[in-house]
C-alpha cells in the first residue's frame, strides 16, 4: 500500500460525509503544494492519472481492489482473550448486490485455520453404506456438478445481548454472507456409497484442529446439500474450507461443516458437543431447544447504517434480507420510528435461501427518526421485533436471533443503533 | 398405421426416459473402498451411550495431573473458566435469569466429554492425549462437578453409567414460534 492511501474509512464512505470539502481533505496528500490533488483533477483540470500510461497489463497477476479501498476489510473484533476460536464479520455495510468477495466472507473457526494440500486430503465415506468409499479431490471433481448462489449465517448472529453493543451494520449481524457455491450434490456422492435403509443421518467432520463435528439430518443431505469445492468461481479459501466443505444451504453455518474429511452414515445423531453444549437455544424455563437448524427471515438495513452520517435531502435506503425456508417474498421499512411500514423493491433475481438486495427511495427532512426494515419469507413468516422474540425465548438463548435491527437518525445525521 | 408409429415413438421415448432415470442412480464408479482398517483410523466417534468408547482407564488422581499440565492455563486449576470456557459448577442455575452452562450443569451426556476432548482439546494441541489420559481427564472434571467420588477410575463402561444432571433438559424445534 502507498503512504498516502487513505488510512482508515472506505472511499466510499465519503458519500455520506457531509460536502466534497471533507472528501478533497481526506484524500488530500502527495497533489501539487498549495492545490490539493482533488482540486487539480477537477474540472477544468486534467487529472495526473490521464496524462501518463497507467500500470501494466499483468501487473497485478492476482487482482486487488483499489488502494483507495484498503479500508474495506473484514470487521475483527478487538481485545478478544484468543483468535483460535472466534470469529470475524463481512462488512455488509460497504458492500452493493447480494454476492459477497471471497475475501470478506465471514469467518468462525473453532480451531484455527488448516493449511490444506489438497493432494493429501482425502474424504472417507462409511457407517451405514453399501461400500464405504476413499475419495480424492480429483474423484469429487469428477461427479456431475451444480453450482447455486445462497447465503451461509453464523447461528449467533447477534446473540442475545450482543444487539445492544453492535455499532455498525456489520457488528450486528455481518456473520452472514453470500456466494455462488460450486460442488456435487451430496445426495449423489452418498448414493454412490450405497445408503442403507437405517440411514437417519450424516456425521460430518473436518479436517481442522477441532475436528468440528455435526450431525446432519439425511432428508437435508438428499435434498439441497453440497460439496463445494468452488466459491464465486475460484477454489474455497482456507477461510471458507479449502479444498472441501458442506454446504446445508438456510442452516445454521455451523453444519456447513469446513474441511471436510469424513461423512459417518448413523442411524442417530452423534449428540457431539457442538450440538449438546453449544448451537443448543437456552429457554427461560432451563430446557434447551436442540436441532435447531433452520435460520429464520431476517433483514437490516446497510444505509444508512449505524456509524455513518447522513446530510437532509434524498437518500435511497438499502440493504439485504434473506430466510433459511426458501425465498424471500417482501421486504417493509419504516421511516417513522416503526408506525407505519411501506413495500421496499427487491432486485431481482430473488433467488431461493440467497440474499436479496432491498431499495427504498426516501427524502429526510432532517428530524430525528428511526428507519428499520422487516423481511417476509415465502412461507408467510414475519421478521420480529426483539422484544416479540425474547417475550418467548429470554436472553439467554444466544443463537438464532433473527430481530428487527432500528436505526435511529439524530438530528444530526449520526445514525446509530436503535437499541443501545 | 400413423397412430401405431406414433404409439412406438411414445413408448420408446418412454424406455428412454426409464434408463435416464435408472442411470442417474446408478454408481459412476468413482472413487475407491475404504478397508475396515482406514475406517478405524480414522473414525473417533462417540455415540451418547458410549458404546464406541475405546479401550483404556483413568482415575481422577491422575486426571488431576493432566488438567494441570494441559487444562488449567486457558480453564483455571479447578475449571472456573479463564481462555477457556468455565466447566465445572451452575447446576440449579440454568432457569434463572443468570445461567451458567458447564459440563456438570448442562452437558446432557458424560460419553461427549470423551468425544470433544479427544478430537479438540487442549487447543493447542488437540488429539494429543492418550486414550487413558482423556478417560482420567473426564474424571477429573466430573468429579469437580460432584457427579463421580474421588476415587473414580473410568473406562468404557464406566463412563458411558453415568446420568449426567442435564440428560432430559433438551427439547425439540418449535420454530417458528413468534408471532409479531
Amino acid at each position: 500500500m502507498s503512504d498516502d492511501a487513505p488510512k482508515k474509512s472506505p472511499a466510499r464512505r465519503r458519500f455520506l460525509a457531509q460536502g466534497a470539502a471533507a472528501a478533497a481533505g481526506i484524500l488530500a496528500g502527495g497533489g501539487a503544494p498549495g492545490r490539493s490533488r482533488a482540486e487539480a483533477a477537477a474540472p477544468p483540470g486534467i487529472p495526473d492519472w490521464m496524462k501518463e500510461p497507467g500500470a501494466d497489463v499483468g501487473s497485478q497477476t492476482y487482482g486487488q481492489p483499489s488502494r483507495f479501498e484498503s479500508g474495506l476489510i473484514r470487521n475483527v473484533p478487538k481485545g478478544l482473550k484468543q483468535y483460535t476460536s472466534a470469529s470475524s464479520r463481512t462488512p455488509l455495510q460497504d458492500l452493493d448486490g447480494i454476492l459477497t468477495p471471497n475475501g470478506l466472507f465471514y469467518e468462525r473457526h473453532h480451531g484455527g485455520i488448516p493449511d490444506i494440500d489438497p493432494a493429501q486430503h482425502r474424504l472417507l465415506v462409511h457407517g451405514l453404506v453399501e461400500t464405504p468409499l476413499v475419495l480424492t479431490l480429483d474423484d469429487i471433481r469428477r461427479f456431475p456438478s451444480e453450482s447455486r448462489i445462497h447465503f451461509l449465517e453464523c447461528s449467533g448472529n447477534p446473540g442475545f445481548e450482543a444487539i445492544k453493543a453492535g455499532r455498525t451494520a456489520s457488528d450486528l449481524v455481518g456473520l452472514v454472507s453470500c456466494a455462488e457455491w460450486t460442488g456435487v450434490r451430496l445426495a449423489t456422492v452418498l448414493r454412490e456409497a450405497g445408503l442403507k435403509p437405517d440411514a437417519r443421518w450424516v456425521v460430518a467432520e473436518g479436517a481442522d484442529a477441532a475436528a468440528m463435528t455435526r450431525s446432519l439430518p439425511i432428508a437435508k443431505c438428499l435434498d439441497d446439500a453440497l460439496l463445494v469445492y468452488s466459491q464465486n468461481g475460484e477454489r474455497l479459501r482456507p477461510q471458507q474450507g479449502y479444498p472441501l466443505r458442506v454446504l446445508l444451504p438456510g442452516f445454521e453455518g455451523n453444519m456447513s461443516v469446513k474441511w471436510l474429511r469424513r461423512l459417518n452414515v448413523t442411524a442417530e445423531p452423534a449428540f457431539s458437543r457442538e450440538e449438546t453444549a453449544k448451537y443448543t437455544d437456552l429457554m427461560p424455563d432451563g430446557t434447551a431447544r436442540q436441532f435447531t437448524f433452520v435460520m429464520e427471515a431476517k433483514s437490516i438495513i446497510t444505509r444508512p447504517s449505524g456509524t455513518q452520517r447522513i446530510a437532509p435531502g434524498f437518500h435511497e435506503i438499502t440493504g439485504l434480507a434473506w430466510t433459511g425456508r426458501g425465498k424471500i417474498s417482501g421486504v417493509q421499512v419504516s421511516v417513522d420510528s416503526g408506525r407505519t411500514w411501506q413495500d421496499a423493491a427487491l432486485q431481482e433475481p430473488v433467488l431461493t435461501r440467497a440474499l436479496t438486495r432491498f431499495r427504498l427511495p426516501w427524502t429526510w427532512d432532517g428530524q430525528p427518526t428511526t428507519i428499520a426494515s422487516r423481511a417476509i419469507d415465502e412461507t408467510g413468516y414475519v421478521q420480529p421485533g426483539f422484544a416479540d422474540l425474547t417475550a418467548v425465548r429470554g436472553l439467554n438463548s444466544f443463537y438464532h436471533n433473527n430481530a428487527v435491527v432500528p436505526w435511529r437518525i439524530a438530528a444530526s445525521g449520526e445514525v446509530a443503533n436503535g437499541y443501545a | 398405421m400413423a397412430t401405431r408409429r406414433v404409439a412406438a415413438l411414445t413408448g420408446a421415448v418412454l424406455l428412454l426416459g426409464i434408463a435416464g432415470a435408472a442411470r442417474a442412480t446408478e454408481r459412476l464408479g468413482i472413487g475407491r473402498p475404504a478397508t475396515e482398517a482406514e475406517i478405524a483410523a480414522w473414525n473417533i466417534d462417540i455415540d451418547r451411550d458410549g458404546r464406541k468408547l475405546p479401550p483404556g482407564s483413568g482415575s481422577v488422581a491422575q486426571g488431576r495431573a493432566v488438567f494441570e499440565a494441559h487444562c488449567a492455563s486457558c480453564h483455571g486449576s479447578r475449571g472456573e473458566g479463564g481462555i477457556g470456557d468455565r466447566l465445572v459448577g451452575g447446576q440449579g442455575t440454568l432457569a434463572t435469569a443468570k445461567p451458567i452452562k458447564t459440563v456438570g450443569s448442562f452437558w446432557p451426556y458424560a460419553p461427549t466429554l470423551f468425544d470433544y476432548i479427544r478430537r479438540a482439546m487442549p487447543l493447542n494441541a488437540p488429539q494429543s492425549l492418550s486414550a487413558d489420559e482423556v478417560y482420567a481427564v473426564s474424571a477429573y472434571l466430573l468429579h469437580l462437578n460432584g457427579l463421580v467420588s474421588d476415587e473414580t477410575i473410568l473406562d468404557a463402561k464406566s463412563l458411558a453409567s453415568i446420568r449426567m444432571p442435564n440428560r432430559d433438559g433438551f427439547v425439540p424445534d418449535p420454530r417458528p414460534d413468534v408471532r409479531p
